[in-house]
């Protein structure tokens, strides 16, 4: 009515013109204030912090060069370099190849089950890694592990088959759980390449080796070394793998030397932040690149509308040892890992499989961890932490979003970046620089659930961010302007408009916050106290007590909850037509 | 030149249901012939045209291209794609973008059995360049190109290795009007100079007519009439093939009895009777579909001499440039109509049409060719 009266050069009674601008940009300045804070505070603690002295009783701390000058002139730090890139390398590109291996077996040739293998190829990212890790000692180490054993007795000898713990063995374990980041990575790049790029190669008479040469891997670098670039920075942050299995036989690399810094005596806060600044360059320097070849990936990658997929290659009698290899992959990460828990779940006193043992199973440890005291608060707080966090951070994000998206407001780029910026921290150094600050800066956050809340908040920002960007650059701008045409105000505009069409992305993202959070460890492991527990951490206490029965019987049940969720999430994901990301 | 027996494709679809691709196609197309497949979306000519390719294999029939078997399911003979040394153009053009014009259309000579030198090489791809008029951007990076140049790049690269078979799949559907219709003389000119055996697929009629010797028009996987161009538009087999080319109308009559005229009958139709042709026999008291096209329907202000002579009322009058289009009513049957821009009447007005009894043609409506809805 506004619109027409005013067309008809009527006066129009403005409706409260003013409280409708405020609105929109109280919302704006809120959410733009919010994520600065998240996302520089830390940062700006941590360097300052790195400048510090160990405050002591007696002794305030000092401004000093002093971490710095300690971190790099020591031998130390450089044998620290040293392990800690060999383990992301090697992790990184074993990852790499079994996930490619795989996800060029699933799109490219005609293996069987192609759907099933793609489905399943979710469920390791649901182990969380702490139990990959123990599951993997309780496999292959040298004094207890199931498969030395096994090999042991059927080869009547007393040699050594595998040691997990050792620099192989990380790289193994970090790798093979990771490998179905790279599968899934890998496969959405095999399904974009534009498949007439390939099938024009073969008419022109080269042979599948030439065209995978001259055409698929030149094309696809750029896609390659981003992926290589994404694992390496994942494997250089993971904290649980060295943890587990780097500190008991003296390989440290930064996460693990962090870590150790802030429980010595007196807690060496400086130097612990030195090493997490030179993690924080190494990471924001593989993600700078990683960035870069991203986009210039996209220029070789289209994806055509015509619906016709690259040829499957026939691989005859093949498809068969590959769709076993399929299998025994499964085996490796999934089957293998949870058989081995459940087993020990059900021991007295942990032992290998015999039939001996077989008489003596028992669910005493289910029920010393279903009696433990702390196991329903530290569940309650694990869902509230998630559900909590998904929430605030889907919704922050979409504000944000928008903001980056929609407007042409200056400086929305620096607001994209400021939101993303937490994807370069490391868990674990994330967790120290809030502790810090939370530390320094005391409104009562530290040593309560709120500072937990705040480090999932700012650690998730980031993935909350990429699942409404997608959504986002799908919505029309006529969607909004034709609310505007209609009258409606900027509020009701995101709120009746952009909100609901934004659903699946939401959503999606809602869903995947909610699980890697219950999963998480390394931001968590700084900042707990006594009462603020998650299921994660309670997992790691136990690892500490040694006490692996029970560590076993809390890990089945947390991997059978995770499932159920994932496959709740899909089924909600499904009816409300969430396409898988 | 090109034998192609039987073929039947068939695959599920994302629901899992079995879509028949192509059914029973079979046709041949002499040496130095451009053969066209024309069709609407989904009728099955791309996928006879990549199974002529190799890139999909068919569950049945056979494939011959000058006496040598490229594919027979009886045989189950099947020669790999990269072995038929087959030019083919793609819809996209498939130009490699991190190659130059050069390399691109050099990449079948350097990866080919028969090893090639450099002079030999370099010698070749110039012809070809400077046969599609590409030779003065030689080393520029290919997907720096327009879309036109980006299409002769693909067929630069199709002609190198002098193929006996050159498969193009839409390869004009990409660029603008204009474009197209220049794009149209120069792969006419070029085919016809080369006596290059083409297999052409599109969906646009006009190109079909316009460049082929000879047309197969399908539907839902199947051909549904084979002829030359003036065959096609001439002599619709039926309603689907009148209709997809060109305009036509429609007319249900019933037979009198045959005429004197050769292939002559006399009809009663929805505007009274008609003095029509066709080459198929028919008796007294048959039903039949009649199709004329606008453009053979004549318009008078004043009655004309001549048979097929109907008074009607000018319902619509559009103003094309070339020419008018006018819808007129006879009766409650609509009837449209094209003439040249000098005509002058005007809406309501009462006007005179005259059919020429040869281009009054009776046609089948057999159900089978329809799409499924």
């Amino acid at each position: 009515m506004g619109a027409v009266a005013h067309a008809a050069g009527v006066p129009v009674d403005r409706p409260k013109g003013w409280r409708n601008i405020d609105m929109k940009w109280l919302v704006i300045g809120v959410s733009v204030l919010l994520v600065s804070y998240l996302a520089l505070m830390p940062l700006g603690f941590l360097l300052w912090q790195s400048f510090f002295t160990p405050a002591t009783a007696t002794n305030p701390a000092v401004f000093t060069l002093a971490n710095y000058v300690v971190a790099y002139s020591d031998v130390e730090t450089l044998k620290l370099l040293g392990s800690s890139v060999t383990f992301a390398m090697g992790a990184s590109v074993f990852a790499f190849l079994v996930g490619t291996a795989l996800a060029w077996m699933n799109e490219r040739t005609n293996t069987p089950f192609k759907s099933l293998f793609f489905a399943l190829s979710i469920i390791p990212l649901i182990i969380p890694g702490i139990l990959f890790t123990v599951a993997w000692i309780l496999l292959a180490s040298p004094k207890i592990g199931i498969l030395n054993m096994l090999l042991q007795s059927w080869f009547g000898t007393d040699y050594v088959f595998f040691n997990i713990y050792s620099m192989w063995g990380m790289i193994w374990v970090d790798g093979l759980h990771y490998s179905s980041m790279a599968f899934l990575i890998m496969t959405a790049a095999f399904r974009s390449m534009d498949p007439s790029l390939e099938e024009s190669a073969m008419m022109s008479g080269a042979s599948v080796p030439q065209i995978a040469w001259h055409i698929t891997l030149k094309l696809s670098w750029p896609a390659i070394c981003a992926t290589l670039l994404i694992l390496f920075v994942r494997s250089i942050e993971s904290f649980e793998v060295p943890a587990l299995l780097g500190l008991p036989v003296g390989i440290q690399v930064f996460t693990s030397s962090i870590y150790q810094a802030i429980h010595a005596y007196p807690s060496q806060v400086g130097l612990a932040s030195s090493y997490a600044v030179t993690l924080l360059l190494i990471t924001a320097i593989g993600i700078y690149f990683q960035s870069r070849l991203s986009n210039q990936g996209s220029k070789y990658s289209t994806v055509t509308g015509k619906g016709f997929r690259p040829r499957a290659m026939d691989l005859g009698k093949w498809r068969y040892l590959t769709a076993s290899t399929f299998l025994l992959y499964f085996s490796f990460i999934v089957v293998l890992p949870f058989l081995v828990l459940l087993w020990s779940s059900l021991q007295k006193f942990y032992s290998v499989p015999s039939m001996a043992a077989l008489k003596n199973l028992s669910f005493d440890a289910y029920s010393f961890i279903l009696t433990y005291p702390t196991l329903f608060s530290a569940v309650g707080n694990s869902l509230l932490l998630a559900v909590g966090c998904a929430t605030v951070v889907m919704l922050l994000t979409s504000i944000i979003c928008w903001i980056v998206v929609k407007t042409k407001l200056p400086g929305r780029f620096v607001l994209d970046s400021l939101a993303s910026l937490p994807m370069v921290f490391p868990g674990l150094v994330l967790g120290l620089a809030l502790m810090i600050f939370y530390l320094n800066f005391d409104i009562g956050v530290y040593g309560t659930m709120w500072i937990m809340f705040i480090a999932y908040v700012t650690r998730f920002m980031p993935y909350g961010l990429r699942y409404n960007t997608t959504s986002m650059l799908q919505i029309h701008k006529e969607l909004e302007e034709s609310a505007a045409m209609s009258g409606a105000s900027w509020g009701t505009t995101f709120f009746r408009v952009v909100l609901p069409l934004l659903k699946p992305g939401l959503l999606a993202g809602w869903i995947y916050i909610v699980i890697v959070s219950i999963r998480e460890l390394s931001t968590s492991i700084l900042l707990y106290s006594p009462g603020t527990e998650v299921v994660s951490v309670l997992i790691w206490e136990l690892w500490e007590n040694g006490q692996y029965v029970e560590l076993s019987a809390l890990g089945v049940m947390f991997i059978i909850a995770l499932f159920m969720l994932v496959m709740l999430a899909q089924w909600v994901g499904r009816k409300f037509g969430v396409k898988e990301a | 030149m090109l034998n192609v027996n039987a073929l039947y494709t068939e695959y599920p679809n994302d629901k899992g249901e079995i879509v028949k691709a192509a059914q029973d196609v079979s046709f041949v197309v002499p040496e130095g012939k451009l053969f066209t497949l024309l069709g609407p979306s989904g009728c099955g000519k791309t996928t006879t045209l990549r199974s002529i390719a190799g890139l999909e294999r068919p569950n049945a029939g056979d494939i011959t291209v000058g006496g040598v078997t490229v594919y027979s399911a009886g045989r189950g003979i099947f020669v790999a794609p990269n072995k038929r040394n087959f030019g083919m153009v793609f819809q996209s053009y498939a130009i490699w973008p991190h190659m130059n014009v050069f390399k691109n259309a050099a990449f079948p000579l350097e990866v080919s059995r028969n090893k090639f030198s450099k002079a030999q090489i370099e010698e070749k791809v110039m012809r070809v360049l400077t046969a599609v008029g590409l030779d003065h951007v030689a080393d520029r990076e290919a997907t720096k190109m327009s879309g036109g140049q980006q299409q002769r790049l693909a067929l630069a690269r199709a002609l190198v290795l002098e193929p006996k078979l050159l498969l193009l799949d839409e390869p004009l559907s990409n660029l603008d009007a204009k474009l197209r219709e220049r794009m149209r003389f120069e792969l006419k000119r070029m085919q016809r100079e080369l006596g290059l055996t083409t297999i052409y697929v599109t969906h646009d009629q006009s190109e079909a007519l316009a460049l082929s010797h000879e047309i197969a028009v399908m539907n839902a996987g199947r051909i549904v009439q084979i002829g030359s161009p003036r065959e096609i538009y001439e002599r619709p087999r039926n309603k689907f093939v009148a209709d997809f080319v060109g305009l036509t109308n429609f007319l249900d009559a019933t037979v009198d009895g045959p005429d004197e005229a050769k292939n002559g009958y006399r009809v009663n139709s929805s505007i009274g009777a008609l003095s029509v042709s066709s080459l198929d026999p028919y008796a007294k008291g048959d039903s039949a579909l009649i199709s004329v096209r606008p453009e053979d329907i004549e318009l008078f202000e004043r009655r004309p001499d001549g048979i097929n002579v109907i008074e009607a009322r000018v319902d619509l009058k559009v103003f094309l440039g070339e020419y008018l289009d006018y819808q007129v009513m006879i009766g409650e049957q609509r009837l449209l109509a094209r003439c040249h821009p000098s005509f002058k009447a005007s809406v309501g007005d009462t006007i005179y049409v005259r059919l020429n009894p040869e281009k009054c043609i009776t046609i089948q409506d057999n159900i089978t060719y329809r799409k499924a809805a």
